[in-house]
């Protein structure tokens, strides 16, 4: 036993002796949902740029399951060398007080590499939907209560959370009803079997802008280029209801710091790049900023976010395990 | 119907330039030959291969994945054939005859009708993708949680003509497959249910490690039974085309199939899904032959790979008019549109006619790519049958293995697949059947999903299930379907009684 920290030392030690050679071959991206979905796509965008600085390949890996905990401990227990890392969004947040028995802890089994992006999120209803802005629709909401019907992808998804906090702050309850994912959602939503719900602006400018969907608010702090007739609940009169999807880049706890600097380099870099500006723009997606990519402001954003849910969720009840 | 010719003119004209036909050819072979792997389906495929895709434009792109989905559905037949390893529900189908035809020697003919059945469906349902997809759509969204429980039911009560045996056996093993589709998080409360405290358990039991398992590793454990003298799986390989009699008996079921898959396929809710199934039921039910059903009929081949690819092909147009994601594999595409920087949605036909009818055109190249692909390598694939059985089962274990764990790169999913493997093969022995069971599985989760759905949004009023007229009309037929399944078996028992009586 009395081995071990001297074995531990003197693996650090190579560690970051080969740490100046970093990367020497392609590096593992976990994104812990499946295939297609937005974070797949925010992650291969995102690892597409990275790869043209850092010289070698980001492989994207789908680990999907458990409300993306599956593929966070995945990377939690990898070697921490660098070749292994994550993209995860407000998930890595909520989980703690979501999962009771959540296997890792969020701020202490990761090194947080820097921010990618921010999304807004956008109320909306079905077309026939009596309330037509969203000062009606509070007030319809408040009348109606649980008649309403409020669709979420499922507990712990950034449309649940989002729900959740619409309805403590305006302090009314709506009958919510569970889906799996944001698909099924906008079809019952565009065939007038549920009344609202609130998702990602990435899912839903098309349908907004066909007007397919009545948009009543934006949850940002300035309104979207593609959305420029819907306003942000600040101007709305509801400024307590701030939700954003944002995604981060982390990397298993003991990743020498020379490695993490230089992936948080490549993710300066990527956020500079024309291809992903252009297509987070497409989606309604900020890029990180310098400022943003870092990996303090991360750990800052991790902590924050954590503070701001458990509260929340706790106070709704809810878990997921 | 101008605008019709004109528009698929202008797909076709997209869609057949060298560059575009190439790709669409790479993306059928890559997809066979990925999908002929045991064990992995389209999904899979597609997520593996979509890294080659994103060097491409935008419309190249699209027609190969479309190419990669073609080939993976049509490599995930063979092999459900060729060693009763279904990659996905509906394979599970076609391994029911498709595998005994095989046993008999007669692998040739039965993958001969898969791709000849599936080709005419395809062509057919591009034609109903191009002409009816906007009033296909409007009909669908009509469809809300109520109307697909009343479908659920139906399939539910429709599996039990898949019974070759006793009712009350495949009552059973329906009810069986239900209980598995138990397991995994409740999404209202967000409870585990029976995940042995198992985070890998926490979205369900895989499809793909319990259908290899069910079927092909119980197969397996089966012909261990046997001394294993060098023999093959089959020594004797009867012609290798369809019979002129083979042909007549396709027609049918390939035409009610494309029919059956067509209409299914349309609905994002889980209704391609039954499209395989309720077309083998269907077949089995008009047959006047229906014992030779579960023992290498070629109808049972037929009309469930039609109905198959013509709801592959239908299933694109949830996708195509609004922009919402079918199945995981649409899914895929809709990443794969917004990584090339176009925005899923129905603006999609207007902004990028192109695009939109080029992809529409290259389902049509792809089917027919795949059977010039195909129909020259069903003399390869059936050779493979007559490989050893020490060679070809560790190769059959090895590539399942392989398959299973790319589904959620997770070695988890290899113990149930050895799991089921098992209870697979304790089923066989106690002559239970195992299709039923699957259908139970896959359907379970989405009855439960759209039941305890439809009565949320309805706060807890049942009427909503008789008082929508097609969620009533579905119902009433399911009641049908199970009252002349039993018929024959009530009348056959008031027979017995009378006899004893005498």
């Amino acid at each position: 036993m009395k081995l071990l920290p001297i074995i531990a030392a003197f693996t650090l030690s190579v560690t970051s002796v080969f740490a100046a050679d970093y990367p020497e071959r392609n590096v593992f991206m976990v994104v812990p949902y499946a295939a297609g979905g937005p974070t797949d796509t925010i992650a291969r965008l995102t690892a597409d740029a990275m790869s043209k600085s850092l010289g070698k390949q980001i492989v994207v890996e789908n680990v999907a399951g458990a409300g993306g905990t599956i593929g966070a401990r995945r990377v939690a227990d990898a070697d921490p060398d660098g070749y292994t890392i994550l993209v995860h969004h407000i998930g890595m947040a909520t989980a703690p007080a979501l999962y009771r028995q959540l296997p890792y802890k969020p701020t202490e089994a990761f090194e947080p590499i820097g921010l990618v992006s921010d999304a807004a999120m956008t109320v909306i209803a079905r077309n026939e939907f009596p309330a037509s802005t969203f000062q009606e629709l509070v007030a319809y909401i408040k009348q109606n209560g649980n008649k309403v019907t409020y669709a979420h992808a499922g507990i712990g998804a950034a449309s649940h959370l989002c729900g959740t906090l619409f309805m403590s702050t305006i302090g009314t309850q709506m009958t919510t009803v569970p889906y799996k994912g944001n698909g099924p959602i906008m079809t019952d939503l565009l065939g007038g079997q549920i009344d609202m719900t609130c998702d990602q602006a990435t899912n839903t400018v098309g349908p907004i802008t066909q007007k397919q969907v009545k948009a009543y608010a934006i949850t940002s702090d300035a309104r979207a280029a593609t959305l420029p007739d819907v306003p942000t609940t600040t101007e709305a009169g509801l400024p307590e209801f701030k939700v954003g999807v944002w995604h981060g880049v982390y990397a298993p706890k003991g990743t020498p710091k020379e490695v993490l600097d230089k992936l948080t380099t490549a993710l300066q870099a990527a956020m500079e790049d024309a291809t992903l500006k252009e297509r987070f723009a497409q989606i309604a997606t900020m890029p990180a900023t310098k400022e943003q990519a870092t990996q303090e402001a991360l750990r800052t954003k991790l902590d924050s976010e954590i503070k701001r849910w458990d509260p929340i969720i706790k106070a709704a009840g809810q878990f997921a395990d | 119907m101008m605008d019709l010719i004109g528009n698929l003119g202008l797909g076709l004209s997209a869609a057949l330039t060298p560059y575009n036909i190439l790709f669409c050819f790479v993306g059928t072979l890559l997809g066979t030959l990925v999908g002929v792997l045991p064990g992995i389906g389209p999904t899979a495929t597609i997520a593996m291969l979509l890294p080659i895709t994103l060097s491409l434009s935008p419309e190249t792109s699209l027609i190969m994945l479309a190419g990669i989905y073609y080939g993976a559905q049509y490599g995930g037949s063979t092999t459900a054939i060729l060693i009763n390893l279904p990659g996905e529900s509906s394979s599970a189908v076609t391994a029911l005859d498709g595998y005994q035809m095989a046993r008999q020697g007669r692998a040739g003919p039965a993958l001969a009708a898969a791709a000849l059945s599936s080709f005419f469906a395809g062509t057919i349902a591009t034609v109903v993708v191009a002409a009816l997809a906007p009033p296909l759509t409007s009909i669908a969204l009509k469809f809300g949680s109520p109307e697909y429980f009343g479908l659920m039911v139906l399939g539910l009560a429709a599996s039990i003509v898949l019974a070759r045996g006793s009712v009350l056996k495949t009552i059973a093993m329906v009810s069986m497959g239900l209980v598995f589709g138990l397991v995994g998080t409740d999404i209202n409360t967000g409870a585990m249910r029976f995940t042995l405290g198992r985070p890998e358990l926490a979205d369900g039991l895989n499809f793909v490690a319990v259908a290899v398992g069910l079927f092909g590793i119980a197969e397996i454990l089966r012909n261990l039974e046997t001394t294993i003298e060098r023999t093959a799986v089959i020594s004797r390989v009867a012609g290798l085309w369809p019979s002129r009699a083979d042909f007549k008996a396709m027609i049918g079921p390939a035409c009610r199939g494309t029919l059956l898959g067509s209409a299914l396929g349309v609905l994002p809710g889980g209704g391609a899904i039954l499209a395989s199934f309720a077309s083998y039921a269907l077949e089995k039910k008009i047959s006047k032959t229906p014992e030779r059903f579960g023992n290498g009929a070629i109808e049972g081949v037929a009309g469930p790979e039609a109905a198959n690819n013509a709801g592959a092909q239908t299933s694109f147009i949830p996708m195509l008019t609004l922009g919402v994601p079918a199945n995981p594999v649409m899914a895929l595409m809709i990443g794969a549109m917004i990584i090339q920087g176009i925005v899923p949605g129905p603006q999609v036909a207007t902004e990028q006619p192109v695009l939109f009818w080029g992809l529409i055109a290259s389902m049509w190249i792809g089917n027919l790519l795949l059977v010039i692909l195909n129909l020259p390598l069903i003399g390869l694939w059936v050779k493979l049958l007559t490989v050893p059985y020490t060679v070809l089962f560790p190769a059959i274990l090895a590539f399942a293995s392989i398959g299973v764990y790319s589904v959620n790169s997770n070695t988890f999913d290899l113990y149930v697949m050895a799991a089921f493997g098992v209870f697979g093969y304790a089923l066989s022995k106690l002559d239970f059947e195992p299709a039923p069971m699957l259908l139970g599985f896959v359907l379970g989760p989405l009855l439960e999903e759209h039941l305890r759905r439809a009565m949320t949004i309805s706060h807890g009023d049942v009427s909503v299930f008789f008082t929508r007229p097609i969620s009533a009309g579905l119902l009433t037929v399911a009641l049908i379907v199970l009252i002349v399944a039993f018929l024959p078996n009530i009348a056959r028992r008031r027979k017995q009684i009378f006899v004893e009586e005498d």
